[in-house]
């Protein structure tokens, strides 16, 4: 019976073209709307490490001015200082630990022709590229005696190391950057996170760095930092050293804890710190750590940009539209087959029957609009794409999961607008539709 | 036209004319919001950096080996870059009005750790910066050369003087008496005293979405920062042409650092504010889109009600009804049809704006978009539902006699 009204359906769509296109286009152009708006709001608060999202922790600790509270009165700041975070990664129970900061370097190529040209760093740990499952195109992380022998050791992305090797395995060859030579022990593979969920104060949809050294060697050497860099209070005289001991935070800190118990130990050991601190005189603010993992943290700061949320609403409103103009269409259309509609009632053709005919004809219009509404979204995605420019070029991939979900939802909203008209159509009174032939 | 008859048939009938006024409700209730968001992003964009951004432009100087001497490497460019024929001047400093990258500090009217500062963005310069930034100077005077001090990159100490701007004088000392902070103290870092020397009409700190952006404090330092900012300006018409110039000079005249990001102030607004110029031109296409699509669908369901109606037309003529009268009707309808849905289209617009306003802290629409946007509505009903009424209209009486 299926088939057979998905041939009634087709033909009736056949009989009359234009109105069948004008209500594929209008469902088409909703989904296509929705679809745009959606896609982009789905990569923005994707899961960027989905299998291990639950087990990865963002650290705060309270450490700010007792008159002026943090952001929004509440919230201890996004970042740790040198002292808090050296002491958390020396003393802190968690499985792996990890602090790290932003900072950009000059690289020297070899050869007198060659420029030397800025490259993004990120200061950091051993632990790093395990805790975050970096991908490794040739070599691996380095070893954590790095981290306390301070070695100029260095993990290059791909691109980087196509542009300085000529994509060859570099590990155990040199750069230079400012001034250091940097042996390569590793180079990752196409690695990328959105949102950028390790750093997202110094903006969550950057691309990953380039580059990846020891943080306590960028420390020691004083090499510059470029990243957000907040103080409550100066540091209390001149120098780098008086920059390290300040109350100024600039420095991510992350922990990765396997289950309750090993987040319930370090959530302890960070109440225990800040207590012993306390006493000699810092953490003036309550008691208030917070421990987050990776989608809490994502909730907490906002990454969905408001923009894209205002126009989600607008959109399904615009959907909404789209529809109430199918079920007008699909009246219309329906009301105009009052005379078929009798003649297979009449010819015994059961309310139930008549229903679900129309039903399927609802759905192909659903079918059709969405197979124009997916093209149309792919229209929708590369023009916010000229439009925003390089801001949202990781956000306006259109996978498998949004076609999907494209089609599915153009099939619900048709079916969900041949309701009525459906259920009108099966209202028509045979005899009187007959009698006026 | 009688709307009493014209109602009761409507009546009988209500399903599509349902159907069209909730579109036109729903497409009101999107177009006033979008219109207002517009506004509001226009608003932003409008306001005036304060610069003279179309002869500005500036490039980043990074030092990368112990060779570097930045203070000696500084003094030679900006005395190169000053003697370029076709520069008007130039000036080092650490950030670029609505670069999106920049210092923030607080300042105070009295000492203490407990006062509550106010927030406002710091820009390094020298005595050379209201010539090229082309700011003026509305009270006081401005830096002389015997100010300018350097500045280390882990300084945390503040010269004695500032030079602030007109927004950041009424923050600090009242709408009305701005004038009066020439001369005054006010305090930096909590306890730290520097005197408000002059006060400019206005410059746009880097971020375009702050609150406080035309909240600007000059002070008269060089940086030592290991990387810096020169601010160029370029005598008119000649600016494309001295950018290449520049970034060779720079380039060229020393090894130890490389020079970046060469941009002018046009491209930077633009880039600052090229998510609200993107969100303008997004909202006006769904609009756009909105209308017509909204207006299609009146178009569909006036012309099957006219079909629907052939044999009543039909009558109607042949009992003296002219074609004026026939077009009149179907044009009364929508009118009738679009009244009440932009009636339904206020409330929900209302309602969508106040939620928006509560979850998205946007700005409160302007009262005026909402009877403005039910003329549009209506005007757009009504060429819409046009066509299906002049075919209604050219039904001849005969019509009604066939099928009897």
């Amino acid at each position: 019976m299926f088939n057979y009204y998905l041939k009634l359906g087709w033909l009736s769509l056949r009989a009359n073209p234009l109105l069948s296109l004008l209500m594929v286009a209008a469902i088409g152009v909703g989904i296509g709307a929705c679809m745009t708006i959606l896609t982009v709001n789905y990569t923005m608060s994707g899961n960027p490490i989905p299998h291990k999202s639950d087990q990865l922790y963002h650290v705060q600790l309270d450490s700010w001015d007792a008159n002026d509270p943090g952001e929004d009165g509440y919230n201890p700041p996004d970042q740790v200082t040198y002292n808090d975070a050296m002491a958390l990664m020396n003393g802190a129970p968690g499985f792996r630990q990890v602090a790290s900061n932003r900072s950009g370097l000059v690289l020297e190529p070899e050869g007198d022709d060659e420029r030397p040209f800025s490259v993004d760093v990120r200061n950091t740990w051993a632990d790093f590229f395990p805790m975050f499952d970096t991908p490794f195109l040739y070599g691996s992380g380095w070893d954590d005696t790095a981290d306390t022998t301070r070695e100029p050791v260095v993990v290059l992305s791909r691109e980087l190391n196509e542009r300085v090797f000529g994509g060859e395995d570099s590990v155990g060859r040199t750069v230079r950057m400012n001034g250091l030579n940097f042996r390569v022990v590793g180079v990752l593979d196409e690695w990328m996170v959105v949102p950028k969920f390790y750093d997202v104060t110094n903006g969550p949809f950057n691309e990953t760095e380039e580059a990846f050294i020891p943080f306590n060697l960028a420390v020691d050497q004083e090499l510059p930092r470029n990243g957000n860099t907040n103080c409550w209070k100066p540091p209390e005289g001149d120098g780098f050293e008086a920059f390290k001991n300040s109350e100024c935070v600039w420095i991510q800190f992350w922990a990765e804890l396997r289950d309750e118990q090993e987040k319930a130990a370090f959530s302890n050991w960070l109440d225990a710190y800040v207590a012993e601190q306390k006493e000699l005189g810092r953490f003036p603010r309550p008691l208030n750590n917070r421990v987050l993992a990776v989608m809490e943290w994502m909730e907490d700061r906002q990454v969905v940009e408001d923009d894209a949320q205002v126009m989600l609403g607008l959109s399904f409103l615009f959907l909404v539209v789209c529809l109430l103009n199918t079920i007008g269409l699909l009246l219309a259309k329906f009301m105009r087959k009052t005379g078929d509609i009798s003649v297979r009632r009449a010819l015994g053709a059961r309310r139930s029957d008549l229903f679900r005919q129309h039903m399927v004809e609802a759905g192909l219009i659903g079918l059709g609009g969405g197979v124009l509404g997916i093209a149309l979204t792919w229209l929708g995605l590369r023009g916010i794409e000229v439009l925003f420019g390089e801001f949202v070029e990781n956000l306006v991939g259109l996978d498998w999961v949004m076609m999907l979900t494209a089609v599915g939802l153009a099939i619900v909203s048709a079916l969900v607008a041949g309701l009525y008209p459906t259920w009108r159509a099966t209202r028509i009174m045979p005899a009187s539709q007959l009698k006026a032939q | 036209m009688q709307f009493g008859p014209i109602w009761r048939a409507l009546m009988r009938n209500k399903t599509g004319a349902i159907l069209i006024a909730l579109q036109v409700a729903v497409t009101m209730a999107i177009m006033v919001n979008a219109i207002s968001i517009i506004q509001t992003r226009a608003e932003a964009m409008a306001r005036p950096s304060g610069i003279d951004e179309p002869n500005i432009f500036y490039i980043s100087s990074i030092g990368f080996n112990d060779a570097f001497n930045e203070r000696v490497a500084v003094e030679e460019d900006l005395a190169a870059l000053r003697a370029m024929p076709g520069v008007v001047d130039a000036l080092q400093t650490n950030s670029v009005p609505l670069s999106g990258g920049g210092w923030s500090m607080g300042l105070q009217t009295e000492p203490g750790d407990d006062m509550d500062g106010v927030g406002v963005a710091v820009y390094f310069v020298d005595d050379h910066a209201l010539d090229t930034y082309d700011l003026e100077l509305v009270a006081g005077e401005f830096f002389s050369p015997t100010d300018i001090e350097w500045r280390e990159g882990s300084s945390s100490t503040w010269p004695d003087r500032t030079v602030i701007t007109v927004a950041m004088a009424e923050a600090l000392f009242g709408e009305d008496e701005w004038r009066s902070g020439v001369g005054k103290t006010v305090y930096i870092n909590n306890n730290e005293p520097m005197t408000v020397t002059g006060i400019i009409d206005r410059m746009q700190a880097a971020w375009n979405g702050w609150d406080g952006v035309e909240r600007t404090m000059l002070v008269p330092q060089r940086t030592l920062f290991g990387s810096s900012r020169y601010i160029i300006r370029a005598e008119p018409g000649l600016r494309d042409e001295l950018m290449p110039q520049v970034e060779e000079m720079l380039a060229q005249s020393n090894k130890d650092r490389i020079v970046r990001g060469l941009r002018t102030m046009e491209e930077t607004r633009e880039r600052s504010y090229r998510g609200d110029a993107s969100m303008i031109k997004l909202l006006m296409f769904t609009i756009g889109l909105l209308l017509l699509i909204t207006a299609l669908g009146i178009v569909g369901l006036a012309s099957f009600s006219v079909s629907r109606r052939t044999k009543q037309i039909g009558t109607r003529r042949a009992l003296g009804a002219t074609r004026a009268d026939i077009a009149g009707y179907f044009m009364s309808e929508n009118l009738l049809i679009s009244g009440m849905g932009v009636l339904l289209g206020a409330a929900l617009t209302v309602g969508l704006n106040m939620w928006m306003v509560d979850a998205f802290d946007l700005d409160r629409m302007e009262v005026w978009l909402v009877p403005a946007a039910m003329g549009v509505l209506l005007v757009v009903g009504q060429l819409a539902v046009f066509g299906p009424a002049r075919r209604a209209s050219s039904v001849p009486p005969a019509v009604a006699t066939r099928t009897v």
